[in-house]
């Protein structure tokens, strides 16, 4: 099905070039310098959109869609038309902070970025010469324009081999799913929406998929990993049918052919359980699994563990509809998977995005137009979370790397970092080996992605100097930091956008007080530290961006460079042919031998992962497990706790722990809202609004809440990331970022055999209204009596 | 600057809006509004069951009375903001005269002429 354009009365003023000025960058206008530009980060989420921002004494005074941006086309949440209330928020760090009080209390006296670098340079020195490199810990938060910056400066600058997330246990954000896509395919994948093609939707070799099965994922508000998250609306406007598996309903689900309310963590029991009607039924696509798939044999067999009334059993689904959306998907061509977070949030994350992801080769899909492309980091940007690895001791990376022991993908493939849990026993109990110093770039453990927050807060304060980068004072900052260093938001920054599709460049044309970028910070502070290391030829922003873009080879002659990027004909984005060419295991593109196939050691998409067979120790098929905790595996436990509880689903206001100063966004969204069926409310005895504790075995937080009839009665949902700038920094108040958060209910250290994966998503609880009895300020309780008691486990 | 916009309306296509709350947002930023004043407001219906295991789950942006079809942006030969910040593309600005083919189009469509 080729794209035709839906006829609308906006193209008249969309191409008002008099306007826009279609083919300037910058032009004057009523007083107003006007800029074209991306956003990429901070503040805000994965994707780098195009807008058209008006300066106007050097600062940002409105920002808006550019239509002529070939990523975003226009679309513009109402994150990004808020930016200049958060850009220039009284709250915004201005200067480099050093704490003068004990951590916690937030007192600060500011510094020169001098005495900064001078200061973590010494520390870095200090601790290197008592226990090595790696007894220094670098963490970053979710990826965006810190996930290059911080193993730069962690491999290259201080040879740690110690670079992770921000204790997010089984590093369960996306790593699991590019694992599975780097194991069995040897190359990432994301769904065709033509945002490969310089022409976009018009693309003459584009076809429109007929079906998108939208597998846990909300990405109309999420927007992440590769996927803008309207452009599924531009494909639904041109027929594309959906089929939603998730366990509310979402936008897109109410939209949906088919909408399958999965139990939380039953992802890779329905995926085999639709593979084995795909493959009995003979909908799959033999040629393709005849040619270029190993094991296909013991995957059709391990699938056949799997009839559909098991299935329905296990995932609370009604067996008629999974054969129904089986057979849909299967019949569909050109079909795709567009996947979400809550595959990596389970212990079995590898087997879920295993067995997900196999369907995609099964039908033939991969490399298809308008189905699941295989793509690499634009212009072969792969280096990400490896960059400048190569300075880092090859023994140290293998043996003292913390997670290493646990399994061997911890190091290697494009998404491998320290393990999160290790790091955290590392810091609780100097085992292997003691962490001195922590950088945190852009994280904020304690209010986002640190299950067991309090925890986390008490073992981040075992480090003896802990630095952090970011653009507020944040509850992590107030409890844990020594220095504080103010970054840069995306106007003020000079880096380049690593996401899939163009590759982008941004110029920074506004600056803030004191604040440097992520870029600037890291090179100018690595060449300090090692003048000599991966940062010789890096002293600026700009270095920095160059290093990146040619992948940190020494500099010469006729290297792609920042300046040529952001001044080329297309204002700083670059398409590649790459990523755009499909059926590319048929033209020996992604072999380093030029030979057809996959870059697997079979040569073939492996539905029998060989890698998993190798090491022993992790079934090379996907299989189904029952959650650590839940209704089968801890039947009393579900007696004591009867809701099953998951927390992060998103929202169009904020991302993750960003942006609950700005007013207009409060206005719209003013509380943490955690939701249940109206018939469990009333069970309970709870209205829509009422304040609500969540509470398990480990620990409680309390939101406000919303009806959501779509919701099974056994199901609660809470969000994630809330804390309360409004209210006082210092502990014991700590912007009371213990009270609403879901972390409290998580435990650490139950990962996936392979180090990945970990259960944030299913959890068990019970609910019951806040009342002045039993009302409390949770955060300074906590502070006082040190914590709910965890039971410790390694 | 203006121009008379009584001719002037907006249409909106509420399958595909998605609540995102951008017209809303856009707006207050253009008009400056302060808390609890919107020039256009979402309105929400569901999500609840239609019987038949379908939902019905549906937004549409109503312009109020502080709506000018943002004159001085037209006037310029913009879109108005919201319109020219939707997501989903799912709105539409013209006279009354150019959108009414459009109605005709398919379902689930309206047009709002606020002034």
């Amino acid at each position: 099905m080729r794209y035709q354009k839906p006829p609308s009365n906006n193209d008249l003023y969309k191409k008002n070039e008099n306007v826009y000025s279609r083919n300037v960058r910058e032009w004057q206008e009523d007083g107003f310098t006007v800029r074209r530009e991306y956003q990429f980060t901070a503040p805000g989420c994965h994707n780098a959109c195009g807008h058209i921002w008006y300066v106007k004494d050097g600062k940002v005074v409105k920002v808006e869609g550019d239509h002529t941006d070939p990523f975003s086309k226009g679309k513009t949440c109402g994150r990004c038309l808020n930016l200049p209330e958060i850009m220039y928020h009284s709250e915004r760090l201005k200067y480099p902070l050093k704490r003068v009080g004990e951590r916690g209390e937030n007192k600060w006296e500011r510094m020169s970025w001098d005495e900064a670098y001078s200061l973590i340079a010494d520390k870095v020195k200090e601790y290197t010469a008592i226990g090595g490199p790696e007894c220094i810990a670098g963490i970053n938060g979710t990826g965006r324009n810190t996930v290059y910056q911080t193993p730069a400066l962690m491999y290259g600058a201080i040879h740690s081999p110690n670079y992770s997330l921000g204790f997010l246990s089984g590093s369960c954000c996306y790593i699991p799913r590019m694992l599975a896509c780097s194991k069995a395919g040897g190359v990432r994948t994301i769904i065709d929406t033509a945002a490969q093609h310089p022409l976009g939707y018009e693309a003459p070799e584009f076809e429109v998929p007929e079906v998108i099965l939208n597998w846990a994922k909300n990405g109309i508000p999420a927007n992440a990993d590769g996927t803008l998250g309207h452009w599924i609306v531009d494909l639904m406007k041109q027929g594309t049918k959906l089929i939603v598996v998730d366990p509310s309903l979402t936008w897109l689900a109410s939209r949906a052919d088919i909408w399958l309310r999965i139990r939380p963590g039953t992802d890779a029991a329905l995926a085999l359980g639709m593979a084995n009607i795909i493959i009995q039924e003979g909908l799959y696509d033999k040629e393709f699994c005849d040619l270029w798939t190993f094991g296909f044999e013991e995957y059709a067999a391990r699938c056949a563990e799997y009839p559909v009334e098991k299935v329905a059993e296990i995932c609370w689904c009604p067996k008629e509809k999974i054969i129904e959306a089986a057979r849909m998907y299967a019949k569909a061509s050109p079909a795709s998977i567009e996947w979400g977070l809550p595959l990596d949030q389970c212990k079995n994350a590898m087997a879920a995005s295993h067995a997900v992801h196999h369907l995609r080769a099964l039908t033939g899909n991969l490399d298809k137009p308008g189905g699941d492309l295989l793509v690499h980091r634009t212009n072969g940007l792969e280096s990400l979370c490896n960059s400048l690895i190569e300075w880092v001791d090859k023994d140290d990376l293998e043996k003292k790397r913390l997670g290493a022991n646990v399994s061997p993908f911890t190091v290697g493939h494009s998404g491998a970092t320290a393990q999160p849990d290790a790091i955290l026993a590392a810091l609780e109990t100097g085992q292997p080996y003691p962490i001195h110093m922590m950088i945190l770039f852009g994280t904020n453990p304690i209010a986002n992605m640190g299950a067991e927050a309090y925890r986390v807060m008490k073992a981040l304060n075992k480090a003896e100097f802990v630095v952090s980068m970011d653009y507020y004072m944040t509850p992590t900052n107030v409890a844990c930091a020594d220095v504080v260093l103010p970054v840069a938001m995306a106007a003020e920054r000079n880096s380049v956008s690593h996401n899939y599709v163009p590759l982008k460049a941004h110029q920074k044309f506004v600056s803030y007080y004191e604040t440097k970028s992520d870029d600037q910070i890291v090179a100018e502070l690595g060449h300090v530290i090692d003048p000599e290391g991966g940062f010789k030829y890096i002293k600026t922003d700009i270095d920095f961006a160059n290093a990146y873009l040619r992948q940190w080879a020494d500099p010469a002659e006729g290297d792609a460079t920042f300046d040529e990027l952001v001044n080329n004909e297309n204002f700083g984005y670059e398409f590649e042919e790459w990523n755009a060419t499909y059926y590319k295991y048929q033209k020996g593109m992604l072999r380093a031998d030029g030979m057809p196939g996959f870059n697997t050691p079979t040569g073939r998409y492996e539905f029998y992962v060989t890698a998993y067979a190798d090491w022993g120790k992790f079934d090379p098929l996907p299989a189904h497990e029952e959650p650590p905790d839940g209704p089968y595996s801890t039947p009393q436990m579900f007696e004591q706790y009867p809701l099953i509880f998951t927390a992060g689903h998103r929202s169009f206001e904020y991302f993750h722990s960003e942006g609950r100063h700005q007013p207009t966004l409060r206005e719209f969204h003013p509380w943490p809202l955690c939701e249940l069926h109206p018939d469990t409310a009333a069970k309970y005895g709870l209205a829509e609004g009422d304040w609500v504790w969540m509470e398990n075995q480990r620990g409680k937080c309390k939101q406000k809440l919303k009806f959501n009839p779509s919701l099974d009665l056994r199901q609660c949902r809470a969000e994630h990331g809330w804390w309360y700038p409004e209210l006082p920094a210092a502990a014991p108040s700590l912007y009371g970022t213990f009270d609403s958060n879901p972390n409290n209910l998580i435990p650490q250290f139950q990962y996936g055999p392979t180090a990945y994966g970990a259960p944030y998503k299913t959890q068990l609880c019970r609910v019951y209204k806040v009342t002045p009895e039993n009302d409390e300020n949770l955060t300074a309780r906590l502070l006082t009596e040190g914590g709910f008691g965890y039971v410790k486990g390694y | 600057m203006s121009r008379d916009t009584s001719q002037y309306a907006l249409l909106i296509d509420y399958e595909f809006c998605t609540g995102c709350h951008s017209c809303e947002i856009a707006c207050k930023k253009e008009l400056e509004l302060p808390f609890g004043k919107f020039g256009i407001k979402l309105l929400e219906y569901g999500p609840t069951e239609l019987g038949g295991d379908r939902w019905e789950w549906d937004y549409v942006p109503f312009p109020t009375k502080l709506c000018n079809l943002c004159e001085a942006r037209v006037a310029t030969g913009r879109l108005p903001a919201c319109v020219h910040n939707c997501p989903a593309d799912c709105m539409q600005f013209g006279t009354i005269e150019e959108l009414a083919p459009h109605l005709a189009l398919k379902p689930s469509r309206v047009v709002f002429s606020p002034r």
